[in-house]
């Protein structure tokens, strides 16, 4: 799953990069804040053991082998921030040193590993492990499972990384410039694996790891213990403010998306030929009437959008357009919220006032 | 079958190891790159690699091959190391994923398979080429900055692209006890190895391996706490200085210009 240097085409680069920076911000912060002095011997000394799991050749049911990257026991001991920068450093010592993985790659495969892969990670182990003891086999078993769903997962974006490069970055005549197969060869080749043998091997490493640490050191599970996270529980909505500048920032990714949503479109789509093709296809080429339906053309009448397709008469750039239209939306929906809980106060407060 | 497993896995250690301390070696050997002021060299070798993603052009790739090459032979490092640590690897993983391109890339037909029913296209052939171009040209530059440059270097070099001092000095570490922990590893595999008397089942070796896996994990949590403490008792509050003696020649920021007009170059003709 390291993806090499070639692979991705500079855009893509930027973008992960761009995606992982602010993830890898916010976790040596929090690991900074929890840790103090302790945050660079315990991260340097646990990226270390990170990259030792991630050359141990596993041997599978069937006969084969292969390699895990112990992202979900590294978020497990640690929690998912700790692991996050753990592994993004022994990633980029294997890529700068070892050259496994490439350089302008980098974010892509951080992003891909100890992003998302210690996040889905961390949450399915604390959610199927629950409230059970820390000797509980339920404990294995989400572990074995949380190593499995978050490295296919994992799988899942790098193969979708893939497929979407012949789709963007082609040359002139054809030839795809970066990763060649389109997202309909891309998924299945990469999740064939990874279901089958890769998943497998972090399946083994998690659940395995997991059953040893119950045995002899049942301590280090104590970070997912019901009493250790409810401790933890989020004290502000910091992060999810973060996240949602962060999906506001993403929306004009809906640009890249060729064609038009099924059954979205206007009335005056059906007198435009283009727009009429674009129908046929996504409609399995069945060809839409020749005229918008009576209904479709009464009611499209009755609401003019202010901002028609995300796109601001004003505004000359179709992303900003998308990124003020998500600003504009959220605000929107922000301020009705506001009022509603608004209103809520002060019924309450008048219902008191009354008793 | 679980000799083969320990001792495939020790042995894959090993090589790891003795493929670090022959860099090493090979680092302090009088060449052109080795030469260089570190910053300068990762930088370039920056500049380089991104020349490679960014090209459209098949025959500039081929150039910065031939670059790699003749970087290659005024460092001193033998075509056989890049050979064996590059070529091949990425000749192998590359070439698998490449070579089904061939026929599924649809375009012009050129060369239709015997027994087959799929045929070779011009833009099968064009993206296969700069799949398998761009993943050795690029890990030929990474690997030579790291046989030409001690890993400190690289590490101190790092702080000049505004890398924070404390993910320098936690990579610094990360590599010194990388090779603690491989030793260890290697040891403890080695030990359980001279204790087989009859081969294990498949079960057994991954039992093994996780067991394996969770003594490193409490020795690395020990490790930490003691270098921790180790780190506190000299003085150790938070901050972190490096020392930074590295001298630029005016044949260093030549070099850096050429590296740098790579890129630029390439993005003025793809315009």
């Amino acid at each position: 799953m390291h993806i090499p240097d070639g692979y991705l085409s500079p855009a893509t680069c930027a973008v992960t990069y761009a995606l992982a920076l602010p993830c890898w911000y916010l976790a040596f912060a929090r690991v900074k804040r929890l840790l103090h002095t302790r945050t660079v011997p315990l991260l340097a000394v646990f990226s270390a053991f990170s990259f030792v799991i991630m050359m141990f050749n596993l041997p599978l049911p069937g006969g084969t082998t292969g390699h895990a990257v112990g992202v979900t026991i590294a978020a497990i001991v640690l929690g998912p921030w700790a692991a996050m920068v753990a592994v993004s450093i022994a990633l980029l010592i294997q890529a700068v040193f070892f050259g496994d993985g490439g350089i302008t790659t980098f974010g892509a495969n951080c992003l891909n590993m100890a992003v998302v892969g210690s996040l889905v990670g961390y949450w399915t182990y604390t959610l199927i492990a629950g409230k059970s003891s820390v000797s509980a086999a339920r404990r294995v078993f989400a572990a074995a499972l949380a190593g499995y769903l978050a490295i296919n997962l994992a799988a899942l974006l790098t193969a979708f990384e893939f497929g979407i490069q012949p789709m963007l970055f082609s040359d002139a005549n054809g030839s795809p410039l970066y990763a060649p197969y389109p997202l309909s060869v891309a998924v299945p080749a990469m999740m064939l694996g990874h279901i089958t043998f890769a998943g497998l091997a972090e399946l083994v490493i998690s659940g395995g790891l997991v059953a040893y640490l119950q045995r002899s050191h049942p301590e280090l599970l104590g970070r997912t213990l019901p009493e250790a996270l409810a401790e933890q529980a989020p004290r502000s909505a910091r992060s999810l403010w973060l996240g949602l500048a962060g999906l506001m920032i993403l929306s004009p990714l809906g640009l890249l998306a060729a064609g038009t949503a099924w059954g979205e479109w206007g009335a005056e789509d059906f007198a435009n030929p283009a727009a009429r093709q674009e129908i046929l296809q996504a409609s399995a080429n069945v060809a839409p009437p020749s005229a918008a339906p009576q209904g479709l053309e009464r009611l499209s009448s009755v609401w003019q959008a202010p901002i028609p397709d995300y796109a601001p008469s004003f505004m000359h750039s179709a992303s900003f357009g998308y990124i003020l239209s998500a600003v504009f939306g959220c605000g929107l929906i922000l301020l009705a919220f506001l009022l509603i809980s608004k209103l809520q106060r002060a019924k309450t407060s008048a219902d008191r006032h009354e008793r | 079958m679980s000799q083969h497993f320990a001792e495939k896995l020790s042995r894959g250690l090993l090589q790891a190891m003795s493929r670090a301390f022959a860099a090493e070696a090979l680092s302090e050997r009088p060449g052109f790159l080795q030469g260089l002021d570190p910053r300068i060299k990762l930088i370039a070798c920056l500049a380089l690699i991104v020349s490679c993603v960014l090209t459209h052009s098949l025959l500039m790739l081929s150039g910065l091959f031939v670059l790699a090459l003749l970087l290659a032979l005024a460092s001193q490092i033998p075509m056989a190391r890049l050979c064996t640590q590059v070529w091949l690897g990425v000749l192998l993983f590359t070439g698998a994923i490449a070579l089904p391109a061939l026929v599924l890339v649809p375009g012009e037909a050129l060369w239709q398979l015997p027994l087959l029913h799929g045929q070779i296209t011009r833009q099968g052939l064009r993206s296969a080429a700069f799949l398998l171009g761009r993943a050795e040209t690029s890990a030929t530059f990474a690997v030579l900055l790291i046989l030409s440059t001690p890993w400190p270097h690289v590490l101190k070099a790092m702080r000049s692209l505004g890398v924070p001092v404390v993910l320098v000095a936690i990579l610094g570490m990360t590599h010194r006890y990388l090779f603690v922990l491989l030793h260890a590893t290697t040891q403890l595999f080695e030990a359980r190895r001279s204790r087989l008397v009859a081969a294990m089942k498949g079960a057994q070796q991954r039992r093994l391996a996780a067991a394996a896996a969770g003594v490193l994990l409490s020795k690395s949590l020990q490790l930490s706490t003691d270098v921790h403490l180790a780190m506190i008792s000299r003085g150790y509050r938070g901050e972190i200085h490096l020392l930074d003696e590295f001298h630029t020649r005016p044949r260093d920021w030549g070099i850096l210009l050429c590296a740098l007009a790579v890129p630029a170059l390439i993005l003025w003709y793809q315009r």
